[in-house]
């Protein structure tokens, strides 16, 4: 499997663990990835905020040299990376006039870009569709039996839904049937496609750090060692901040924050070092300690008192 | 061939026509450019009396032998305009109609490429009308006997108004008894009568009546013919329960040992036995054995019914039987499914315990349901402090359903009044869209909830959560939605949430249109004949549609669809025959070859093989005209009356007047 791919800047600064994790485990799914030659960042979610035009050209010139080094499939493992890729790609093919002014920024380098060209995927969907659960637990060396996760997929991969999703919109579970693979307890977690607050920290702090608190809350009252997630900012705020919302809520929260490729890497035999474990600022070391060798036991039977009513089934996911 | 005089009339249908297609300018150019035309004209409705004066006029005064009228789908007026002619002494078969509207103007706004599309259209039906040959209807007798799918409210009306006026109906119902989803029900919206006290004397009625054969636990398995003759074959269930033997005394429910949820007729909410009645007033009075939860049929032990029965009614070895019947005509009332809110997972149905759908608590609020008609949690015994009802579960919603179902406002509406009459100290909070309350009297229930005090809280429903974000919230659930009146973010803790679902079409109503050969739309509802003029009949003749499963309906609606049907039915069986389209299959017996290829091809199995002369020959009374052996016969010497070779060349010819042959082949 071929793709293009495009890293984009927090893969090389805070969010290195991610690139370091995603290598790793893409390798073992012999997924072969062709970086962007020469990509610029993608203006995050500040540029678009502040001026359409440039911002989607900014963005476009990406697309413009993943099509020209003929990646059909573009994968971006940010999740602001790939919503901002995928909307200029959008946009552009949706407005005709949009679409000659970027050709006309882009032209000014040398580049075109025809929309609908260069398909831009995250890095969860590749995983969880084209390799697929089978083939994941087929390479599962150690299984991360009894480790209680909070799979958390922030608000820019599931939204919006215009786009196209490949997960549900408001109660996603890609990421949830893969970390049950991987031989983990997947913990309730109703706040999982909730938004950890994104730059918010820039703007206004009290309102950012109670946008963490409820989800470190919501993780932490379902009883989950650590959360995992997909996206650099979410890691970021909910790992980085941590300390500030023990410090603003008077709250002692101590839940790392990993990426879900560190932990497919973990089930597949990969060391710690290799998948970048450790450069968290909450640390994962005693969370880690749960993972047992043998599969947690079957959940008791509730016994159910004699008035009780009937509940209804959920479908075993 | 001698010339035809054709006359070409193009209506303007107001503006539907005449805004996007030149209508004088089709009929002048009909008049000059095809020799058969006599007379072309284009009036403003010729649907109206004055138009088909016209043509009436017409035919006399000019003495045309053909006409034309191009306007709307023959689906339409074609009957109208064939009046017209045979009022004027014309050959209804003589007339052919080009649909310049459903195929032309409605599709486009280029009004050159309409009006050249018009003319093709017209210049087709001439050239073809000139082929035609007058043809006499067929008439067929229609079978009194009438079948009724479905035993909810509308197919019970359906049944009694015509079993009442003396006609045979054979009711088939899926489930045990009849009485459909309102057999469910507590009280009814916006008079609160008690739903079973209103139901249950007429599902008695219907169970006794002489006119009706009632079959429960049955199932439609094919349908052959036509109206006035269908012929069609039911599956009777095995019951295990011989009628003639069985009293109704319900021991051998109550001597059963195995109970399991009830997932029909009390909604998932309770249970009920394997050998079993729906409900204490279920008609027919005789249980059934679930076979495939009985001890007995699973292990070969246990036989308690059969040992603790009085009357030797238990016949384990009993089997599934067909029944062949023949009917003049069918009506469909086959209802409705329960939109199945586990597929909103934020709504947390099936997550969270406390969350009801609105059928759990139809069973929960009902004095016969499983709590006695107690509020309570899913622990039951917990009472309530506060519930949340949810409008537009699955409506209203392009994830889902994109139309309103309709009921869910006033039952929503009832919910809270049943609320605040059970548990007057709890708050009850509605979330809706918008209140869609029009009916007779229903908009003045709402007003009544208004003054009880329940909390209206107009905004869609995001989530229902149990993530508490403060301690006013621990414990419970939490509906989150953006109250749209004063613009802001609600978070409202409760101990009961009821998710008001929508109404959907029943999960196998595509199979059913496929067995019935008749249509439904994109989503599984019966497509009426016309939404406005006839949402009672189908495409198909001799079948009709009553209740909700032609489109969400509250129970006036559909007692007065359930009569209705009746009544176009009891029209049909009064007046004894039906003229059938003279539209049918002919062998030309000097030149058959005998190959018998077509014999096998006919659906219908109209066509006899005779080995003395070895032809084959059409039986005119079976033939449906489908055209299957006039397109099989090697020989082509098999026409279809009214679609003959000449006839659809002609017309095919003609629609491609300005297509020269060579850009045709290339």
């Amino acid at each position: 499997m071929k793709y293009g791919f495009y890293p984009g800047c927090s893969l090389e600064k805070n969010a290195y663990a991610y690139n370091q994790s995603t290598m790793a485990v893409t390798k073992a799914f012999d997924i072969e990835f062709v970086e962007v030659e020469d990509w610029n960042c993608c203006g995050a979610t500040e540029y678009i905020a502040i001026d359409l035009l440039p911002a989607y050209a900014l963005i476009s010139r990406n697309l413009a040299i993943a099509a020209k080094q003929q990646s059909e499939q573009l994968v971006a493992a940010c999740s602001a990376c790939f919503l901002n890729l995928k909307k200029a790609d959008h946009y552009m093919g949706e407005s005709h006039k949009l679409n000659e002014k970027i050709n006309k920024a882009l032209a000014a380098g040398g580049f075109n870009y025809e929309p609908g060209s260069v398909k831009v995927r995250h890095l969860l969907d590749i995983i969880y569709n084209d390799v697929g659960i089978e083939a994941i637990q087929e390479k599962i060396i150690k299984p991360l039996y009894q480790l209680k996760v909070a799979p958390y997929y922030g608000c820019l991969v599931p939204r919006p839904a215009k786009m196209g999703s490949f997960d549900s919109n408001e109660y996603p579970t890609s990421m949830d049937e893969i970390m049950r693979a991987l031989g983990a307890t997947v913990v309730d977690f109703p706040l999982k496609a909730a938004c950890c607050g994104g730059h918010m920290t820039q703007i206004s702090e009290d309102v950012a750090l109670d946008m963490m608190r409820r989800i470190l809350k919501n993780a932490t009252d379902n009883r989950a060692d650590l959360i995992v997630t997909l996206c650099p900012m979410c890691q970021f705020n909910l790992d980085a901040y941590q300390e500030s919302v023990n410090k603003k809520f008077g709250t002692k929260y101590n839940l790392p924050i990993l990426y879900f490729t560190q932990m497919i890497g973990l089930a597949l035999g990969m060391s710690e070092q290799e998948l970048g474990i450790g450069k968290e600022l909450v640390s994962a070391k005693a969370a880690l300690t749960n993972i047992s060798e043998e599969p947690p036991p079957k959940p008791k039977r509730v016994r159910r008192s004699k008035e009780a009513l009937p509940l209804p089934v959920l479908e075993e996911v | 061939m001698s010339k035809e005089k054709v006359g070409v009339y193009v209506c303007h249908c107001g503006t539907n026509i005449a805004g996007t297609v030149d209508v004088s300018d089709v009929a002048t150019w009909a008049g000059e450019n095809n020799d058969n035309v006599a007379v072309a004209r284009d009036y403003k409705f010729m649907c109206s009396s004055l138009g088909q004066e016209l043509i009436e006029e017409d035919i006399k005064e000019q003495g045309l032998t053909r006409v034309v009228v191009a306007a709307c789908s023959p689906h339409m007026h074609e009957k109208t305009f064939r009046g017209a002619c045979e009022r004027a002494g014309l050959n209804s078969y003589l007339f052919e109609m080009a649909n310049i509207r459903e195929h032309d103007s409605w599709a486009t706004t280029n009004k050159e490429a309409a009006t050249q599309k018009a003319k093709a259209l017209v210049n087709a039906a001439v050239d073809r009308v000139v082929q035609q040959s007058p043809l006499e209807p067929i008439p067929v007798d229609i079978n009194p006997n009438t079948l009724i799918v479905g035993g909810g409210i509308a197919g019970i009306t359906a049944a009694l108004e015509l079993a009442d006026a003396g006609n045979h109906v054979i009711l088939v119902e899926r489930e045990p008894s009849i009485g459909g989803h309102m057999a469910q029900l507590d009280k009814t919206f916006p008079t609160l009568d008690c739903s079973a006290c209103i139901l249950t004397p007429k599902m008695f009625d219907a169970g006794n009546h002489d006119n009706i054969t009632l079959l429960s636990y049955s199932e439609v398995e094919s349908v052959d013919g036509y109206i006035g003759n269908f012929t069609v074959n039911i599956r009777k269930k095995a019951k295990s329960v011989d009628e003639e033997l069985c009293t109704g005394c319900g021991i051998c429910e109550e001597k059963c040992p195995i109970r399991v949820v009830d997932d029909v007729f009390e909604a998932g909410l309770g249970y009920r036995k394997v050998c079993y009645r729906p409900f204490p007033q279920a008609v027919p009075k005789f249980p059934v054995i679930d076979r495939e939860n009985c001890t007995y049929f699973r292990t070969g032990k246990c036989r308690l019914c059969e040992t603790s029965c009085p009357t030797n009614a238990i016949k384990f070895d009993q089997e599934d039987e067909t029944l062949q019947l023949t009917v003049g005509n069918i009506i469909l009332a086959t209802g409705y499914d329960l939109f199945d809110a586990r597929r909103i997972p934020q709504y947390g149905f099936g997550r969270y315990e406390n969350i009801f759908s609105s059928l759990e608590f139809e069973r929960m609020v009902n004095a016969a349901g499983p709590t006695s008609g107690k509020i309570v949690l899913r622990d039951g015994v917990t009472t309530p402090e506060s519930v949340a009802i949810v409008h537009c579960v699955g409506s209203r919603d392009k994830n889902y359903n994109e139309y309103c179902s309709k009921v869910c406002c006033m039952y929503s509406l009832k919910f809270a009044h049943l609320v605040h009459e059970r548990l007057p100290d709890a708050e009850c909070y509605n979330f809706y869209i918008d209140m869609r309350t029009p009916g007779k009297g229903y908009e003045e229930f709402y007003h009544r909830l208004l003054e009880e005090g329940t909390h209206f809280i107009r905004g869609r429903v995001a989530n229902v959560t149990d993530a508490a974000l403060n301690d006013n919230e621990v414990n419970k659930l939490i509906v989150q939605a953006e109250d749209t009146l004063i613009g802001t973010q609600r978070r409202i803790p409760v101990d009961m949430v009821i998710l008001s679902s929508g109404v959907e079409s029943r999960h196998d109503a595509k199979e059913v249109t496929q067995l019935f050969k008749m249509g439904c739309d994109f989503d599984g509802f019966f497509i009426e004949r016309h939404p406005k003029l006839d949402p009672i009949a189908t495409m198909t003749e001799g079948i009709f549609i009553a209740g909700a499963c032609q489109g969400p309906k509250d129970i006036p609606d559909s007692v007065a669809q359930g009569a209705a049907a009746a009544a176009r039915v009891a029209g049909l069986i009064q007046r004894g025959t039906v003229m059938m389209e003279p539209v049918r299959a002919h062998i030309d017996q000097e030149k058959c070859s005998g190959c018998r290829i077509c014999n096998n091809m006919c659906p219908y199995n109209a066509i006899v093989f005779h080995e003395d002369r070895n032809v084959s020959e059409v039986v005119t009374a079976l033939c449906q005209g489908c055209g299957t052996c006039v397109a099989a016969c090697p020989s082509g010497i098999i026409s279809g009356a009214h679609f003959t070779n000449d006839q659809v060349f002609s017309e095919i010819e003609g629609i491609l007047w300005d297509v020269s042959p060579e850009k045709v082949l290339a």
